[in-house]
């Protein structure tokens, strides 16, 4: 089967986005049937919230400040860190969860058969809105955390946290993609999302804390400094104009790379049913 | 998955035996041979686990330097080496998920372990055993590296090698009929999450797993002293780096039989009234 299948698009720029919405309303009318599980997801989000600062307090307990960090400017970190991570299981890991049972299963064939942009569409089809309760608690505890702080959030620093934020989304985008478009050659990747979980809880604290090459690999390989700690210093007024720059290009030269694998991916995808 | 591992007829009390071993070595060798086909996949996993504990390591350590070089007991030397013999630990501790139940009854797996000549909780345990031969053979240059980065302090005797040696299968079985126990839930009630959230995290802080206990407020680790817990991560750790005196490496191999004997007790009851509740279901 080809799957070179290059779509009609024209030059409409604003068709992902239509998409995306279209999308994002069936996903919401599929899961508003299922309202109980809003207190499931409520309870389970305040349990974690729940763990995280009796961490800390332990933390806390014993010192003043944990490599340069205040324990409001922690707050901090864990309200981005929480909200981010709601931001990931809301709109990211469920559609490269899918993404992987359809490779599996032979069923991404009814994808690249439709007219659409492939990567846009694998990129768009599920949505888990209860899981969005933590991007709310996340907020909250932002807030809080700013309130905490010593001095107040000037314009400037929300544009740039704003901005730092959707940068960092959009690499945590493009990691999973990249991990998950593997899938074409390991089929088997169940343990992938427990590997990124785990590695994501790294995020919870300012990579500056980590030696070296740790730091090196949480900024680089998984981008969860720049996804987390990067707003984090655009709030605590830590961020400098480099680091800005840096996330700015190394966001584009992800896309482009994913957006380059995810072709050469397909190229190698056979389909199920050939 | 059908496994014939049902004993010969034969009698006698030692032809029992054999057939438990037999029972045993089968499910391990069937976990072994199928968990070896997916090396790509347990890596991932065994990297996502490994994860956890380094961040604590990383924490704490920032923490005692900070504090002059110590922080309830611990330098980063002996953090090292606490959070370095955990992740064997927690493989060795890793059950059968609680979750898996839910397929379990949907799926209609249940039917067939219900035909099993044996209580299905050994299967379980066989399998999983198997499956740890495969894990620790990748653990080992995952805990050389670790060791040669962080620099861990130990201080051991024989006796301390001994007791961690039985004491990580006392917390595997251990382990294992706490969370059976909590798998059996799912015979009662379709929303289990949250019950297994509170349990996890009741074991995550009240277990070693997240801080050594020392680091604990004082009624947390009262708290922890009438649970099963620490005897499951703690206790195996602890043992191993050194840090408990002879009768303390003994009392906690007996703590460890005593939760087993009330766990497998529990088990073996809540399993005759899940049964009872499954075929009440299924008609």
């Amino acid at each position: 089967m080809g799957t070179q299948l290059q779509p009609v698009q024209g030059r409409d720029l604003l068709r992902p986005i239509r998409l995306f919405a279209l999308f994002f309303r069936i996903g919401a009318l599929n899961e508003l049937q299922y309202r109980a599980n809003l207190a499931v997801q409520l309870l389970e989000s305040g349990i974690s919230l729940a763990t995280g600062l009796a961490v800390l307090g332990l933390v806390f307990g014993q010192t003043t400040n944990l490599g340069g960090w205040s324990e409001a400017e922690l707050l901090a970190v864990m309200g981005v860190h929480i909200l981010m991570g709601g931001v990931i299981r809301t709109a990211i890991q469920p559609n490269m969860e899918r993404l992987m049972t359809d490779v599996r299963q032979g069923t991404l064939d009814f994808v690249l058969t439709k007219p659409e942009d492939s990567q846009v569409l694998i990129s768009v089809r599920e949505f888990r809105i209860w899981q969005a309760v933590d991007i709310v608690v996340g907020a909250i505890v932002l807030a809080i955390a700013i309130g905490q702080l010593e001095g107040a959030i000037g314009l400037g620093a929300a544009l740039l946290f704003g901005a730092t934020l959707i940068l960092g989304a959009v690499m945590i985008y493009c990691f999973w993609l990249l991990l998950t478009t593997a899938a074409f050659w390991i089929v088997r990747m169940d343990e992938i999302h427990e590997l990124f979980d785990g590695v994501y809880q790294s995020g919870r604290w300012p990579v500056t804390i980590y030696p070296g090459w740790l730091r090196i690999s949480l900024t680089y390989l998984v981008p969860i400094a720049f996804a987390v700690t990067v707003p984090a210093e655009a709030l605590t007024s830590r961020l400098t104009v480099e680091t800005l720059v840096l996330a700015a290009a190394f966001t584009v030269a992800l896309l482009l790379v994913t957006r380059w694998f995810w072709r050469f991916g397909l190229r190698n995808y056979s389909g199920a049913s050939s | 998955m059908t496994t014939s591992a049902t004993p010969q007829v034969e009698s006698g009390p030692l032809a029992s035996i054999r057939g438990w071993i037999l029972l045993y070595a089968i499910e391990m060798r069937i976990a072994i041979l199928s968990q070896i086909q997916y090396r790509v996949s347990n890596y991932f996993y065994m990297i996502g686990m490994v994860a956890e504990p380094v961040i604590y390591l990383v924490v704490w350590s920032t923490v005692a330097r900070q504090q002059g070089g110590e922080v309830g007991g611990f330098t980063p030397g002996a953090f090292a080496a606490y959070y370095i013999v955990w992740t064997l630990v927690r493989n060795m501790n890793i059950a059968l998920t609680p979750w898996a139940w839910e397929e379990r009854v949907r799926g209609g797996e249940l039917g067939a372990m219900l035909l099993h000549p044996v209580h299905p909780i050994h299967t379980d345990l066989a399998g999983l055993a198997g499956w740890k031969a495969v894990v620790i053979l990748l653990w080992l240059p995952i805990a050389a590296f670790l060791s040669l980065i962080f620099q861990p302090t130990f201080s051991v005797d024989a006796l301390d090698v001994v007791v961690f040696l039985v004491a990580i299968w006392g917390a595997y079985v251990l382990r294992s009929m706490f969370l059976w126990l909590l798998g059996l839930v799912t015979f009662w009630t379709t929303r289990v999450a949250p019950v297994f959230n509170i349990f996890f995290t009741a074991e995550l802080l009240l277990s070693g797993r997240l801080v050594p206990m020392s680091l604990m407020p004082d009624w947390a680790q009262r708290l922890a002293d009438y649970l099963p817990f620490q005897w499951t991560f703690s206790f195996p750790i602890e043992a191993l780096i050194g840090r408990l005196p002879p009768e303390q490496l003994l009392g906690g191999l007996a703590m460890q039989v005593l939760w087993i004997a009330i766990g497998a007790t529990l088990v073996g009851l809540s399993w005759r009234l899940a049964v009872r509740r499954f075929g009440a279901v299924g008609g």
